[in-house]
């Protein structure tokens, strides 16, 4: 029989989502339920109702990637201390769609791996979207942005991220527009002002609204004077982590209170 | 955790016992957020980490106390090192509560 152990390791192995409770606090110290997405488990902490109550719990605690420490009673009531149990959750890797397979594209996807995520290059030129000039990368696809973002729009959320570094109206707009009715964390589209400039004015002639329009990162990235590809990418994945975290990026050595 | 499963299966391969220390719970400022995990095999081999090196060495010692049957499977924080309830602490000032436990299961 499969151990709770091989069954945790397996999928994350194979990336599938899954929590592992542990009771922390309580009579039986160590007790361990494994919770899958569907809701299938394997083990106990201790009673049918606390395994209940966990589950569920666990289950919405995947979809946002977060483990902490929760507190219950002996039948999983809420607001009660006696049992402690940690939740530790494995969830999807964040998804990173870079639009445009060009030079600053290849250091992205590589700053996108670095971080964890898994990465999607999508050009409709089959000749620059190639398997060879983007090894890095999760999936190499060839098609257009308002097609691909018809396919996985609905899967993308606010760990995801979208980078439009196309550069050329043609693509940038389908992009922006498939892009704008997901869920997507963070959208950023490459471009001086004055390319993003004419190109709100495109946005705006397709129907997109102003406050639609303050999603849009643009220029794209952080100002911390990056000119490489290499240093580009490290300015974009830079403001995709501000913006998750909800900071506004200044030095930490400018800063005051906590660093995490 | 994916990074330390390669050791943990080679210990288990050759029969060893495994220890496996993961942080639950932090607060204030600490380097690693929970679900860090470390695992520690009875002749102190060590695969992954739960901070950014200042309490690991600590960590070694409770996971072979706990292999020999000298300590149970429970809570254990680290906090600040000038604090004198710690003796090993976190130069960052925050405190980390870890789970300890035999990888039995």
């Amino acid at each position: 029989m499969t151990s709770i152990y091989e069954r945790f390791r397996d999928s994350i192995r194979s990336e599938v989502p899954v929590a592992l409770a542990t009771l922390i606090e309580g009579p039986e110290v160590g007790a361990k339920l494994l919770i899958e997405e569907s809701g299938v488990s394997l083990g106990s902490l201790g009673g049918e109702a606390l395994d209940r109550v966990v589950s569920r719990d666990a289950i919405a605690m995947l979809e946002a990637g977060v483990s902490q420490v929760r507190h219950y009673g002996p039948e999983g009531e809420a607001r009660q201390q006696e049992l402690s149990v940690f939740i530790e959750c494995h969830a999807r890797r964040p998804h990173l769609v870079i639009f445009g397979a060009v030079d600053f594209t290849r250091a992205l996807a590589s700053q996108g791996k670095l971080l964890g995520f898994r990465v999607t290059v999508c050009d409709a030129r089959e000749v620059f979207a190639t398997r060879r000039r983007f090894p890095m990368a999760d999936e190499v696809v060839v098609d257009w942005p308002d097609r691909l973002l018809e396919r996985i729009g609905s899967d993308l959320g606010p760990r995801d991220a979208v980078c439009v570094l196309t550069h050329d109206a043609k693509f940038d707009i389908p992009a922006i527009v498939g892009a704008l009715p997901t869920r997507v964390g963070y959208l950023g589209a490459m471009g001086s002002r004055q390319t993003h400039q004419r190109r709100v004015e495109r946005l705006l002639e397709e129907g997109v609204t102003p406050s639609e329009l303050e999603r849009v990162r643009s220029p794209i990235g952080l100002d911390i004077g990056g000119r490489t590809p290499e240093e580009t990418a490290v300015s974009i994945v830079a403001e995709i982590i501000a913006i998750r975290t909800g900071r506004s990026a200044p030095s930490l050595s400018e800063g005051k209170g906590s660093i995490h | 955790m994916d990074e330390i499963f390669d050791d943990i299966e080679r210990w288990f391969a050759s029969g060893e016992k495994v220890a496996i220390a993961r942080v639950v719970d932090i607060e204030g400022s600490g380097p690693r957020d929970p679900g860090a995990a470390m695992a520690v095999n009875a002749r102190g081999e060590v695969a992954g980490s739960v901070s950014g090196g200042c309490v690991e060495g600590a960590v070694v010692g409770e996971a072979i106390e706990l292999l020999e049957g000298r300590r149970k499977a429970g809570i254990t924080s680290f906090g600040y090192s000038d604090d004198e309830a710690f003796a090993v602490g976190l130069t960052c000032g925050g405190t980390i509560h870890l789970f300890i436990e035999e990888l039995d299961w």
